[in-house]
């Protein structure tokens, strides 16, 4: 594990009216790292996820994204800062094709989408990336089908694409492997292992054999605050965790 | 050419329907019996039309204030004659710009907007705009039309006639143009990034859209084209009331928009064909009573043709060239080479 820090989080608190639902939370990713975030229905996961990505707004506290205070940015300027996200809900645009899908992912990227008359079938290099990116997550053959069409395990493969095609440096996944077998969860999690390159990877996950087996770090969350944190046996070992989540 | 490469090339091509619909309406004109004002009325609306479908069809945004642009396109078009600019093709340009600016404020306006709420909204300003220029008579002469507009001849050269000949060829002549340019533009990246925040606005702004600038930016250029159907109709008719902007009018565009089917550019055209021939025949069975069929039109349309007329057509084209399931639209696609 290096030492640079790509995420940091301190005292991240969020409160709706008196109700505090995520209670001043210290949290770091390290650059590369696959980190799992754990914990029972409530414990703030998802929310995490939504304050870091700029979906909900901070009560109080800070966030640092690459070294830079995003605390108040928007959604778009964190994306920008090097940010990506997945859904626990499929978020796609289901009338799209993936290849569309894709292709508009790498505009957006390279800011080709103010308005203009020059047609996106002319920019053949982006959309020869488009194609060879979806090849790589294995959808080469759907690429033309609407999305809405395709079968949820392949939407699921390519919700974590879209976020992966901005390359981004940090990448947050929200339950990747919701609603799929587990046969598939582990090819999925196989496929983030050998795409995600360089990308920092902070995922929820529910499936302890995924987090035991992808993380390389695990932090326990519990009525919004931090239970714990380590590696994936210290966490195990943990007679807190065990106790508050692992119920054994 | 690899296979996604063809895949958006097909998408951009222009396919036979597309010549054929507008060769039609040239054809239409060397019909001795054409009725080039009814014609001329069906392009307006059609154009029209197309800038609810901007709006509608390509970025998934309602609005019962369209009516709004396009009577401040055909207001400007008559006070730029009446103050003595009677060139009709600058005169046409500088109402659209004038609309599309409107749009663009009325886009801030209403930017975190959905649903009713933005029905509600755009309702009102449309109603606002309409109270205040049927009661300000002495500025637009009320329910009697803006006083002492004409046009000069087009290009210096062709007058506009009783019969319409010059009207219709230069309504079409400038529907076409704007056509052509919107065709490119909902072609584009732009045009892929109003879809994607129609179907998806989260996942866009994840995505890092600047969702909010895109959403000006179409109601802007939906009014802008709004606003120049408007100078359309003031510049062919020679005459503009408070017609232009009301709540009616708001209305029957988007009726006309879904009977045609919205997201396809042409089906504004094809609404208007059917909108307004059905009008003209019922109106003429019953002067009275012959909205009560356009809503019955509508609702059978709506019922039968989710997505209007134009998609059920093509899907019944579709069927009987080749007598598969829906799916034949999609063929497998090959293996997309990297």
């Amino acid at each position: 594990m290096t030492a640079a820090t790509v995420l940091q989080t301190v005292g991240l608190t969020k409160a709706f009216g008196g109700l505090c639902i995520f209670k001043g939370v210290d949290f770091s990713l390290q650059a590369g790292e696959r980190h799992a975030i754990i914990g029972p229905n409530g414990a703030g996961k998802s929310t995490f996820v939504h304050l870091v990505s700029g979906l909900l707004k901070p009560t109080s506290g800070s966030i640092r994204l690459m070294g830079q205070d995003v605390s108040r940015a928007t959604p778009q300027q964190r994306v920008r800062a090097g940010l990506g996200r997945t859904f626990q809900i499929n978020t796609l645009f289901p009338s799209l094709s993936p290849l569309q899908s894709i292709a508009l992912a790498l505009c957006e990227r390279d800011g080709l989408t103010a308005p203009s008359l020059r047609a996106l079938a002319r920019r053949v290099d982006l959309l020869d990336e488009a194609a060879a990116l979806l090849a790589r997550f294995g959808l080469a053959a759907d690429g033309e089908r609407p999305t809405g069409l395709l079968a949820y395990g392949k939407q699921r493969v390519l919700e974590m694409a879209l976020a992966l095609s901005l390359k981004p440096r940090v990448l947050l996944l929200d339950e990747p492997a919701a609603g799929l077998t587990t046969a598939q969860g582990h090819e999925l999690f196989d496929l983030l292992t050998e795409l995600a390159g360089e990308t920092s990877v902070l995922f929820i996950e529910h499936d302890m054999a995924l987090v035991f087996g992808y993380a390389q770090r695990v932090t326990v969350l519990g009525g919004g605050a931090l239970l714990a944190q380590g590696t994936p046996d210290d966490i195990r070992a943990d007679p807190v965790v065990r106790k508050a989540y692992l119920g054994h | 050419m690899s296979a996604h490469r063809l895949y958006f090339a097909n998408q951009a091509r222009w396919s036979g329907w597309e010549l054929a619909f507008w060769l039609a309406w040239v054809v239409a004109f060397f019909i001795p019996q054409s009725n080039l004002a009814l014609l001329s009325q069906i392009l307006i609306w059609g154009l029209f039309a197309v800038s609810m479908d901007l709006l509608l069809g390509y970025r998934g945004l309602p609005s019962f204030g369209q009516a709004a642009f396009f009577g401040i396109g055909a207001y400007t078009a008559g006070y730029l004659s009446k103050f003595g600019w009677t060139e009709p093709i600058s005169g046409l340009l500088v109402s659209g710009a004038v609309a599309g600016v409107v749009g663009l404020a009325a886009g801030r306006v209403v930017r975190g907007l959905h649903g009713v709420a933005l029905l509600m909204v755009t309702l009102g300003l449309n109603s606002l705009l309409y109270d205040f220029v049927q009661r300000s008579t002495e500025l637009t002469g009320g329910d009697d039309g803006l006083p002492g507009v004409g046009f000069a001849p087009v290009l210096g050269l062709f007058k506009f006639d009783m019969i319409g000949r010059t009207g219709y060829l230069y309504t079409l002549v400038a529907c076409f143009v704007i056509f052509l340019l919107l065709r490119a533009l909902v072609r584009s990246p732009y045009g892929l990034a109003l879809l994607g925040a129609r179907d998806n606005p989260r996942r866009m702004q994840m995505l890092g859209a600047p969702i909010d600038r895109d959403l000006t930016l179409v109601m802007g250029l939906s009014a802008a084209v709004a606003g120049m159907a408007g100078a359309l109709l003031t510049q062919t008719t020679q005459f503009v009331a408070p017609e232009v902007l009301s709540f009616q009018r708001s209305a029957d565009v988007l009726v006309i928009l879904v009977i045609g089917g919205a997201g396809f550019l042409y089906g504004g055209f094809i609404g208007a064909l059917a909108f307004i021939f059905l009008r003209d025949l019922f109106a003429a069975l019953n002067p009275i009573y012959w909205y009560f069929w356009i809503g019955l039109l509508l609702v059978l349309t709506v019922t039968f043709f989710r997505r209007g007329l134009l998609p059920a057509l093509a899907d019944l084209w579709g069927h009987r060239r080749k007598p598969v399931a829906v799916d034949a639209k999609h063929p497998k696609s090959q293996e997309v080479a990297p």
